[in-house]
């Protein structure tokens, strides 16, 4: 180990060291961590780990390394955290690059600077910009901005194989060659590293008014969406969020643009709420992700209320507690139980949720659980285009060093 | 069919230089013929090329000599609009603007929308990643596509992605669209409708020259206003448009902008305010706001003759297609005009202003001695520019067979390579649209897999990549 030890040295002069218990991921023990500091140092480390036959987790802040499946071996960790910083910003072309271990406030605190965002919500504190992209994890904007995907104009990658590759550009328009940065991103790093981002931005607007009202239960909430989706006062985001099995809807829209005219639209949109009440301030739970164990379900518009009616059946029947919390202008919601939940119930919740999302023509996942709860349980469900997935991974990573087992159908 | 006569028809696609006739064009009606044709050539080794309406500028739908040419024009059936859930699900051959029709009575729009959208097809579209005048605000094909069944190389039929967001898994969808064809043929297109914007204004702003249109582009992004479209013209290109049209831009324009904005009233008035004010402090010597839709067709009309025009000011022409970040715009066109002037040879601009995508028109004289390979070498030197400033050598036209050797310039080797691990995934035997969009390394025979080290030719000192 210690020859091992001293090749990462040699690979990441920042620095490397055996692992320690904070260092396991998701339940299973790391060897080692090492701190690339740029492409070349990744690529240096991914050749020691490859020589080694040591596994490889990326890791930016560690927030979301419970996601997906615990990998089935991690012997190198890369911690990306001496990877952080703005490389290049022309604030007049609303782009940014970045190191991908920047956290995302500190990129939201350097762009509002400019009166620009990234316009991708940090749904778990302290993610970083890497993190953010390899999940695909965003919040209540996406509604008007669109998910991570189409935030992202380009990136450099890290393959297994120590080839740096870049994909995309710096310009908002490019048709050039394969999208690749729609591979890697959600591909939760096991395609390659990712080592820099370029985003596109969005300005900040003047005015940002939260209009919300509640419901008592799903049967009330349908019409309201309805009317909304279809009122002109089109709202930038709008979500819901209900405390399970039983407790009252909130519905909150966001409505963001110039000081009169964005209160006149949040007018617009109270009465579409049939009485909504209009905030300068978010509700406590907006854009936050409920947990900590997280199931995630997708549905059509039309279907929300059924399925948020489904989820608090399916939770009243086996006498859970819980949030269901998402955006219901996009069709993506996520349901929050408390840790100790019993993983016998989990597997039963996720069955009869997986029935819900079939009608309404969607998936469910577990997104997040203890290592203990997810063993053995199908967390993915059923993926469309397993087959072309299994043999895209077998191009990028056939030694299987990335994250082995992490993702859907085994990759 | 496989009649020669019938078959020319299919021989190029809207580029016309780069020509090839296929054996036998199938022109499948269903997904099932799709797929029973793909089948055959998979099993034969016969290489395929999907085409749609044939608009591509870039190569794309070319066929393969001898190779068989899979029609997918005919399939045109809209499936479903359904506007609770704001999809529209469509066959590949329905075009463009067909699918905006079905959504029209919901108050519903699909939002690509390229200029050739009465022809051109939703499949096309999706090969070749869309956008349209209105790109600025509403994003390309790619972020409007949710979900695919496609009949991979090898001839199976898959769905990828669906009616709702984040299917698990790796983004094949997005990988998908931009691929000009070489990932397999999509047979079902499910899209995202959106509704239709309660206002639209569209105003023009003429300019005395480029530099001040171009920094007055600039100044409107860097404002934060997020125009559903920016449009560009230079004096020769306003000059074709007259001869025309007649659509009457005010006398004595170096450059006009044509800038839309759209959504809710209450935003969409004080943006444009704000974009005329710009264009105003920025050196526009006359402002014109549509008052109605009349007003706005008359502004848009000579935006939307202009390649058509441009045989008003010569035999023949180059459209060059690539981008710039929008913050150097009246640079590059400085640098595009002093490219012009050096070659002797003229160069109009019409173009995506707001996106910084460049469609330089390069004038030539067919008949002229020389004429043409000079064209084509300035044509080359603004993808240089591009290059230069960290752009793409292409917005919206693609690589097709035209831009391989400009793709080799703007990516490395490795990048390029990368892209090859992703085609040869789906079509490791490479008889999908094989040649186009992704140069492959001139070292042939080897099909593309990660590397580790040398590569073992280079090693035994018998082949080098280059
Ligand atoms: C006058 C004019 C204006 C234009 N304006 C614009 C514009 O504003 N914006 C823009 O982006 N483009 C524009 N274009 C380019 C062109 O119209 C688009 O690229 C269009 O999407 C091509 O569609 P098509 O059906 O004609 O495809 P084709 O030309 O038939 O094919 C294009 C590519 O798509 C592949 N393909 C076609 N069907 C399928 C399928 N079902 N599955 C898989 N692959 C398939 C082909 O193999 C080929 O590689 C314009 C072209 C013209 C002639």
């Amino acid at each position: 180990m210690s020859g091992t030890l001293v090749e990462l040295e040699a690979a990441c002069p920042a620095g490397a060291r055996p692992a320690g218990e904070a260092d396991r991921v998701d339940g299973v023990d790391v060897e080692l961590v090492a701190y690339p500091r740029s492409a070349p140092e990744v690529a240096a480390a991914l050749a020691v780990a490859a020589r080694h036959a040591l596994a490889v987790v990326a890791r930016g802040a560690g927030t979301k390394l419970d996601w997906g499946y615990p990998p089935e071996r991690a012997g190198l960790v890369l911690d990306l955290s001496h990877m952080s910083g703005v490389i290049e910003y022309t604030s007049d072309d609303l782009v940014v690059r970045v190191k991908a271990g920047t956290p995302l406030s500190d990129l939201a605190e350097r762009l509002s600077g400019a009166g620009q965002r990234l316009a991708i919500d940090e749904v778990v504190p302290g993610s970083t910009a890497g993190g953010a992209v390899a999940t695909g994890a965003c919040g209540p904007l996406r509604h008007a901005y669109g998910a991570v995907r189409d935030r992202v104009l380009g990136m450099t990658v890290v393959r297994p194989d120590g080839v740096v590759a870049r994909a995309g550009s710096k310009v908002v328009k490019n048709v050039a060659g394969y999208d690749l940065a729609k591979l890697f991103t959600g591909s939760y790093g096991t395609l390659g590293v990712l080592t820099e981002l370029i985003f596109k931005l969005a300005p900040l607007p003047a005015a940002r008014l939260f209009v919300s009202a509640p419901y008592p239960g799903t049967a009330e909430v349908g019409p309201v969406l309805s009317a909304l989706l279809r009122s002109q006062a089109a709202p930038e985001a709008l979500e819901l969020s209900r405390t399970l099995p039983d407790g009252r809807v909130e519905l909150c829209a966001l409505v963001e643009g110039r000081q009169g005219p964005a209160e006149a639209r949040a007018a617009t949109v109270a009465a579409a709420l049939s009485g909504g009440e209009v905030s300068p301030s978010a509700p406590s739970w907006w854009g936050c992700l409920p947990g900590p164990v997280t199931v995630k379900l997708t549905t059509v518009l039309s279907a929300i209320p059924d399925l948020a009616a489904q989820a608090s059946e399916a939770c009243a029947a086996l006498g859970l507690t819980g949030t269901l919390r998402g955006s219901a202008g996009v069709g993506v919601l996520y349901l929050g139980l408390p840790a100790e939940t019993e993983r016998g119930a989990i597997a039963t919740l996720l069955a009869e949720l997986r029935r819900a999302v079939t009608a309404a023509e969607g998936h469910a996942t577990l997104l997040r659980a203890p290592a203990a709860t997810k063993a053995g349980l199908d967390i993915w469900g059923p993926v469309p285009g397993l087959e072309l997935m299994h043999r895209v991974k077998e191009r990028f990573d056939p030694g299987r060093l990335l994250a082995p087992g992490r993702f859907v159908g085994g990759i | 069919m496989t009649d020669p006569v019938e078959l020319a028809t299919y021989e190029c696609d809207g580029l016309t230089n780069f020509r090839a006739r296929p054996a036998v064009a199938v022109l499948a009606r269903s997904a099932e013929e799709v797929e029973t044709t793909v089948r055959v050539c998979a099993r034969l080794g016969v290489p395929f090329v999907a085409r749609g309406s044939g608009t591509g500028l870039s190569g794309g739908a070319v066929p393969v000599s001898d190779g068989v040419l899979v029609v997918t024009a005919k399939m045109r059936s809209v499936l479903s609009v359904r506007p609770d859930d704001r999809r529209a699900v469509v066959e590949p051959g329905v075009t463009n603007i067909d699918v905006s029709r079905a959504a029209a009575p919901y108050g519903l729009f699909y939002a690509p929308d390229p200029s050739s959208q009465q022809v051109c097809s939703v499949g096309g579209n999706v090969a070749e990643n869309s956008g349209g005048a209105h790109c600025l605000k509403y994003g390309f094909t790619t972020n409007h596509v949710t979900g695919l069944e496609v009949v991979t190389p090898e001839g199976e039929r898959v769905e990828l992605g669906g009616m709702a967001p984040d299917t698990p898994g790796y983004d094949l969808v997005g990988a998908f669209v931009g691929s000009e064809g070489t990932l397999g043929v999509a047979t079902r297109v499910t899209v995202r409708l959106l509704p239709l914007p309660e206002a639209v204004q569209t105003m023009l702003a003429a300019f005395a020259d480029m530099d001040s249109a171009g920094r007055a582009v600039s100044a409107v992004i860097a404002a934060g206003l997020v125009p559903s479209a920016i449009e560009m013209m230079d004096a020769l290109a306003i000059s074709a448009v007259e001869k025309a049209v007649r659509c009457g831009y005010p006398a004595g324009a170096g450059a006009v902008l044509i800038v839309e904005l759209d959504g809710p009233r209450g935003e969409v008035e004080p943006g444009l305010a704000e974009a005329r004010r710009i264009c105003e402090e920025e050196g526009a010597f006359e402002v014109r706001v549509a008052a109605g839709d009349a007003e706005r067709a008359a502004i848009w009309r000579g935006r939307k003759a202009a390649f058509a025009a441009m045989g008003r000011l010569s035999p023949s022409y180059i459209v060059q297609d690539g981008v710039v970040p929008r913050s150097s715009l009246a640079e590059v066109l400085h640098d595009v005009a002093a490219l012009s002037e050096q070659a002797g040879i003229k160069v109009a601009n019409v173009f995506h202003a707001g996106d910084g995508n460049l469609h330089p028109l390069v004038l030539f004289d067919d008949q002229a001695e020389g004429e043409e390979p000079r064209a084509e070498e300035l044509a080359e030197a603004i993808l240089g520019l591009c290059i230069a400033r960290g752009g793409s050598v292409t917005g919206e036209h693609g690589v097709g067979l035209h831009k391989l050797a400009a793709m080799e310039k703007m990516f490395s080797a490795d990048d390029l390579a990368t892209m090859l691990l992703l085609r040869s995934a789906f079509d490791p035997d490479g008889i999908c649209n094989p040649g186009k969009a992704v140069p492959a390394p001139r070292l042939c025979g080897e099909p593309p897999r990660p590397r580790h080290g040398a590569h073992p030719l280079q090693e035994a000192g018998v082949g080098e990549i280059f």
